[in-house]
């Protein structure tokens, strides 16, 4: 268990890795930038004297950056819902579409993509549906109040898995013209983020407010049962976890789709490299950390998707996967020698 | 001194079966109980109800000054208010039949686990802390595996670290689930010895065991639980015989005397 000291130092340092994953961002593309561009553009008028090259400078303000902070943070909210999910569902499987809001995302969005709707009624729709499908869940699971880990598992899996035969249903009758649309949104794409200030407010409402509970969700994880020994609340935590967790996923899939991969690698990245410090699998380290390492990873995997074959764009889920899944194999692999 | 647990016309059922009825009944600080019967009679169903961890069917129940409030409500979590839970838990503690640890831990965290009732919300575990459970880790022959991996532990190992949790908590009751399951002879004999030193101050313990040889030799009062709501509570020398046991158990038992202890084995 980390002190707080060795837990701040940790953070200090995820948050210098996520200054340089913005740095990377901001300088990476078709349009060269160069070191004053970034100050002018970040900094404004106080750097307008070094005279940044105004077309850089647009294209940093204009673009890179809103894309760069979308980036983070719905690569955060996924990070930490998926962390919370897992200590909900005390299985380290879960991740946070496991329960289906990003299916009802999906329903939601495909549809209004389906009746030609603008951007901005995308979202909504897809934000609708991500809350039905929370309310659904939690409602069918709820319903003689045994609410038990494997019925909330189970609802949460069959609702997902119908929201995906409705979302194959749309894609098999939408015309040719909107599949490629669809197809983008389904993988995730942090081009389509406009206004990445709600997401940023998500993520940092739900740090706040899960933090205050993170020794409590170190013993939830443990078992429901000594949870309660020790003084846990353990019906009303568990609801706010998975209240919180919902909304985080539903916020993190209205902005940029449903972005795989992130969710359910990043908590057991954080954890696996916790566990190799000694510090094992504190909430109160592992939540903040997870949001971080998550919300970096993401920035520098959506700068990649737009880079690495450019002009073309690549969805950035598709990239968080091809990444993702050799890095977790290989530290699984090394755990077990070790 | 006031009892740390008192129940008055206590009704506990589970699943149509009574465990016991009409049970009136008091834990003074410095006593040690066994709980004893056959399997499925509701001897562990009986201590969560008195944990405070599932509700009673009707009757009172006080434990450490805290009144579990007897709800009618079929929910799994007691209807206790967050305060009393608290309070509760810097006082009494439960040992479970089973631990469970799906994400990885070392041993040293999961003994720290027991400090949580006396921290606050935005404590962090200090040296004090660290040192208590390092002393609970030595009390249970742990101390040098600090920092493995729980799920390198052998089954006495790991219940052992339950003890140790346990320990670490500090309470002043003791609740023990089956506080052997896994341990060796030379484990079992230390962990009921230390608990017994643990009780010779102002705690008390009950403890649900299986050898009626180890509750007569460490508990001076007894619980039986005959399985249709009948119970029979009082000093062990007393009510701990042959004659009890046999029907207890179903079974025909024969007490055997060495050294001036008593000790009992099926026929």
């Amino acid at each position: 268990m980390p002190s707080r000291r060795h837990a701040l130092s940790v953070l200090a340092l995820l948050l210098a890795l996520a200054g340089i994953s913005f740095i990377v961002a901001l300088a990476a593309g078709s349009i060269a930038v160069t070191f004053d561009d970034l100050l002018a553009a970040l900094f404004g008028a106080t750097f307008d004297h070094m005279g940044g090259n105004t077309l850089a400078v647009e294209v940093i303000r204009g673009l890179r950056l809103p894309r760069a902070l979308g980036a983070f943070a719905v690569g955060g909210l996924l990070a930490l819902a998926g962390a919370l999910m897992q200590v909900l569902l005390r299985n380290p499987l879960a991740d946070p579409y496991v329960l289906g809001i990003s299916g009802g995302a999906a329903v939601g969005a495909l549809l209004a993509m389906l009746s030609g709707l603008a951007l901005f009624f995308v979202n909504l729709a897809a934000f609708a549906g991500a809350f039905a499908a929370m309310l659904t869940v939690f409602g069918l699971a709820h319903g003689d109040s045994s609410w038990t880990r494997t019925r909330l598992l189970l609802t949460g899996v069959i609702v997902a898995a119908g929201c995906g035969a409705v979302v194959a249903l749309i894609l098999s009758i939408a015309p040719e013209a909107q599949l490629r649309g669809m197809l983008f949104w389904l993988m995730g794409d942090a081009g389509q983020v406009s206004e990445p200030r709600p997401a940023l407010l998500v993520l940092a409402a739900g740090l706040l407010i899960a933090l205050p509970f993170a020794r409590e969700l170190n013993l939830l994880a443990r078992g429901e049962l000594l949870a309660q020994t020790l003084g846990v609340p353990v019906a009303g935590v568990r609801r706010g976890v998975y209240f919180l967790a919902a909304l985080l996923t539903a916020t993190a899939v209205t902005t940029a789709g449903s972005i795989g991969f992130i969710g359910l690698v990043v908590p057991h990245l954080t954890r696996l490299g916790l566990m190799k410090l000694g510090w094992g699998n504190d909430q109160r380290l592992l939540l903040p950390a997870a949001a971080l390492a998550g919300g970096s990873l993401l920035v520098l995997a959506d700068t990649l998707a737009r880079t690495v074959a450019a002009p073309q764009q690549l969805p950035v889920g598709v990239l968080t996967a091809l990444i993702g899944v050799p890095v977790f194999l290989f530290l699984l692999g090394r755990e077990k020698s070790a | 001194m006031t009892p740390l647990i008192s129940t008055r016309d206590l009704l506990v059922r589970i699943g149509g079966h009574e465990v016991c009825r009409a049970f009136t009944w008091t834990v003074q600080p410095g006593e040690c109980w066994a709980i004893l019967g056959r399997n499925g009679v509701g001897k562990s169903t009986l201590l969560a109800s008195l944990a405070g961890l599932r509700p009673c069917t009707a009757g009172e129940v006080t434990v450490c000054d805290v009144n579990i409030a007897v709800s009618p409500s079929p929910t799994f979590s007691a209807a206790l208010p967050h305060g009393s839970l608290r309070s509760l838990a810097q006082r009494r503690s439960y040992l479970a039949q089973n631990h469970s640890d799906p994400f990885p831990s070392t041993v040293m965290e999961t003994a720290l686990i027991g400090r949580h009732p006396h921290l606050g919300r935005w404590d962090w575990e200090t040296g004090a802390d660290r040192a208590i459970a390092r002393a609970a880790l030595a009390e249970v022959d742990l101390a040098g595996l600090a920092e493995r991996e729980v799920h390198t532990l052998s089954g006495g190992e790991r219940q052992r670290l339950a003890v140790a949790q346990l320990l670490t908590q500090q309470p002043q009751l003791f609740l023990l689930d089956e506080p052997l399951t896994h341990l060796d002879l030379s484990h079992q004999v230390a962990v009921m010895e230390l608990f017994r030193r643990r009780t010779q101050g102002d705690a008390a313990l009950v403890a649900v065991l299986h050898d009626p040889g180890f509750a007569v030799r460490y508990c001076e009062h007894a619980l039986l639980l005959f399985g249709n709501g009948e119970w029979l509570a009082g000093p062990s020398h007393e009510i701990v015989s042959a004659e009890n046991l046999s029907r207890l158990y179903g079974h025909p038992l024969r007490e055997i005397c060495s050294n001036n202890e008593r000790w009992f084995i099926p026929c």
